[in-house]
């Protein structure tokens, strides 16, 4: 491909990479792919599309060639929003993991945390030990954290088009889940909410009747934006037939998630390879034959019917077992601190910090130990699948044996079926490329990490 | 910083080889030694006493490796603790020796459809002119996952083969990362593969291993194609070069970055935060449990 290709030139790579053929599509290449545009002389135009661009779906920046209004070459630039926390998980204890790894794909937080705790309960052995209302309130979480992921992804692909109304139905939509989310974590992005062997701690009282209130608002709020986009010929015009990725392109590119179900293939890890119990859910997986854009909006309302449904038995279940533990028993692992609301906010228990600090001196070395220090894990790797809303999120972890992870991997939806935008894109028309990029949904906060 | 980028790769972790912070260390734990601050007077105590908890829990586990049982990949040796290397080490534990041992190859019977996955591909590779024992390493069962070792000339010939074979099909190629482990010597660098069965319901990894000095290996993009922005990310933050990619380019770094991230030399960064006239080091040189 490269040397085909005009303006692949050697650049600025160390000697590990000579005689390497390099492809540049970022940093200082720009200028020379114009200057090479005006020394050739061709009627041959390059867009320069992002990274700050209002419909780039993100800090994604897309050089294209074009030729009238068909879009002859696409090619993404990304990268721009890269903070290393992978790496910075290997100087964080495997708890702490959890407050960085959330901060990835940040309009899917919890999905990442409970990857990566799952992950870590794997490289211990206790995955059986997790208490039942843990996993629950994980399912919890994650349903209605991929309902809220879907609504921002109808609602900015919307707004991408020029439809604000879409754009503010959907965001106020995700604003009722936001007020669920606050009300169980007391954040609404970035929760830091589930650690290794459970949760930080259980639902308040309460909550679930306010998430039962919740929930018809949020459906009818699902049921206006299909509404509004479903029959509407505008945006049918703008998206039927448009960013075309069949079944063969999907699997050859490792593409999952709506994506993939859009071309009839009823993939979903949650199936696939079932974890925190969701063999034991009553849920259907949707699916379109179209592999088209407009498929893949109308899959994403249905997975968020679907969600609601898991959201729906999960507070049932929640209801039926009554309260109880939401961490490992075993003290060594287990978080030691209670949370209690004090006048400053929530914090450690006004109880546990009189035990530790006025009548057990244990107490207090075990506190100390393991919020410092952290509980140590068996070397080894684990790799866990889990079903994102764009897509299967791998997260790889190895430990060396330490408190820390020796290496954390987040095999992010995103970045993969972000590789689909030349399939998608080259051929069609220069506005059909917002269509194509927002049925990707990509999330950049997890295409960089 | 292409000076600390190029430090010694088959030296400790980052953290391990701080002598400043181990001087803070000591000199910490000298109980009231004029230390600015209130709590001071506990923190050394408590500091102590994690460090006895904390030896305590490294002696099953090394007593552990001498038994019978599986058999370990030594990867790593590691001297000491909270990365204290003079005679300023107060803690007690700067004669611990802890090998670092991942999983050894496992015997069989692998349990499961492991066994089945192994024995076909075997034959497979059989009809195609490669023996086995050329192309698998060895085959390590962990924690309920299967990880196949491949000698990196016959990677694309394994992947090609679990994507192919009707009993294999493993069809979806997920992704590519890699692993350092600098103290390994002539393995330094695995790269590990994500491979999932659609069809038969199935997940394994494959984990290559490659020298430091030649850090080479075949693109598996001819046969998984959504491989390539995830070799790229590899070679990006590992600096591992897969032969035949097609356009092998950094993706996240900026393309004229000097060294690779996520290598364990390559040191985190950040600055020294002063707070109510302490300075904490970044989080790389911090006082660690190695």
């Amino acid at each position: 491909m490269s040397e085909q290709t005009p303006h692949a030139s050697a650049h600025i790579v160390d000697e590990g990479a000579e005689g390497v053929p390099t492809f540049e599509a970022t940093g200082g290449d720009w200028s020379q792919i114009a200057e090479e545009a005006a020394r050739l002389g061709e009627e041959r135009i390059v867009v320069n599309m992002g990274p700050q661009h209002p419909s780039t779906h993100g800090v994604l920046r897309l050089m294209l060639e074009i030729d009238g209004e068909t879009v002859t070459e696409a090619r993404c630039g990304v990268g721009y929003l890269h903070t290393g926390i992978e790496k910075q998980m290997e100087y964080r204890t495997w708890t702490q993991g959890v407050t960085l790894c959330t901060r990835m794909d940040y309009l899917a937080p919890f999905f990442q945390e409970v990857g990566h705790c799952l992950a870590v309960e794997k490289l211990l052995g206790i995955t059986d030990d997790v208490p039942e209302r843990a996993t629950v309130i994980r399912v919890l979480l994650m349903e209605l954290n991929r309902v809220a992921s879907h609504l921002v992804a109808l609602a900015t692909g919307g707004n991408e088009l020029g439809a604000t109304t879409i754009m503010t139905t959907g965001f106020t939509g995700r604003e009722e889940i936001l007020k669920i989310f606050e009300l169980i974590t007391g954040l609404r992005m970035n929760h830091g909410f589930i650690r290794p062997g459970g949760v930080a701690q259980d639902i308040p009282p309460g909550a679930l009747d306010t998430i039962r209130e919740t929930l018809p608002r949020v459906r009818d709020y699902i049921g206006q934006l299909s509404d509004l986009m479903l029959g509407n010929p505008i945006f049918k015009g703008r998206l039927v037939d448009v960013g075309y990725l069949g079944l063969a392109g999907c699997m050859a590119l490792g593409i999952t998630g709506p994506m993939l179900r859009a071309t009839g293939l009823p993939y979903d890890v949650r199936k696939h390879t079932p974890y925190c119990g969701y063999e034991t859910y009553d849920f259907d997986v949707p699916t379109a034959t179209e592999a088209d854009s407009y498929a893949r909006v109308v899959l994403r309302i249905e997975e968020c019917h679907q969600s609601l449904r898991i959201v729906e038995q999960a507070l049932d279940r929640l209801q039926a077992m009554g309260p109880g533990p939401v961490m490992v028993a075993d003290k060594k692992i287990a978080w030691p601190a209670q949370l209690a609301i004090g006048s400053d906010g929530m914090g450690n228990s006004l109880d546990h910090i009189r035990e530790i600090m006025g009548t057990s001196m244990e107490a207090l070395i075990h506190h100390f130990k393991l919020v410092t220090e952290g509980f140590r894990v068996p070397a080894g790797q684990a790799t866990q699948a889990i079903e994102h809303p764009r897509g299967e999120m791998l997260v790889h972890l190895v430990s060396d044996g330490g408190t820390r992870p020796y290496r954390a991997h987040f095999r992010d939806p995103s970045f993969n079926n972000l590789q689909a935008v030349s399939l998608m894109c080259e051929g069609g028309l220069l506005a059909d490329v917002v269509v194509a990029v927002a049925g990707i949904d990509p999330v950049m906060g997890g295409v960089d990490r | 910083m292409s000076d600390d980028v190029r430090r010694d790769a088959t030296g400790d972790d980052a953290p391990a080889d701080a002598p400043a912070e181990a001087k803070d260390a000591a000199a910490a734990a000298k109980a009231g030694a004029g230390v600015v601050g209130t709590p001071a007077s506990d923190t050394p105590q408590t500091a102590t006493e994690a460090a006895h908890e904390a030896g305590a829990q490294h002696l099953p586990a090394t007593a552990g490796e001498g038994a019978a049982g599986p058999v370990l990949d030594v990867v790593a040796v590691r001297r000491g603790m909270f990365g204290a290397q003079d005679t300023g080490d107060t803690s007690g534990y700067g004669g611990l020796v802890r090998t670092v041992a991942m999983p050894g190859p496992s015997e069989r019977p692998y349990g499961g459809w492991f066994d089945e996955v192994v024995d076909i591909l075997a034959e497979v590779l059989a009809e195609q002119g490669v023996p086995y024992e050329a192309a698998i390493e060895k085959v390590v069962v962990d924690r309920g996952e299967l990880t196949l070792f491949v000698r990196r000339e016959h990677v694309v010939t394994v992947c090609r083969a679990l994507r192919d074979d009707q009993d294999l099909r493993f069809e979806l190629g997920l992704g590519v990362s890699g692993v350092h482990y600098p103290a390994d010597a002539g393995r330094e660098l695995h790269a590990v593969y994500h491979l999932c069965s659609v069809t038969h319901g199935r997940r394994l990894r494959l984990e290559v291993a490659v020298p430091d000095a030649d850090p080479h290996i075949p693109s598996s993009t001819p046969v998984y194609p959504g491989h390539d922005w995830h070799e790229r990310e590899t070679y990006d933050f590992f600096g591992i070069v897969f032969d035949g990619h097609p356009g092998l380019a950094r993706i996240e770094m900026p393309d004229d970055w000097p060294g690779h991230p996520q290598r364990k030399d390559y040191p985190l960064g950040g600055i020294p935060v002063e707070y109510k006239g302490a300075h904490i080091p970044p989080p790389d040189q911090r006082r660690a449990y190695n």
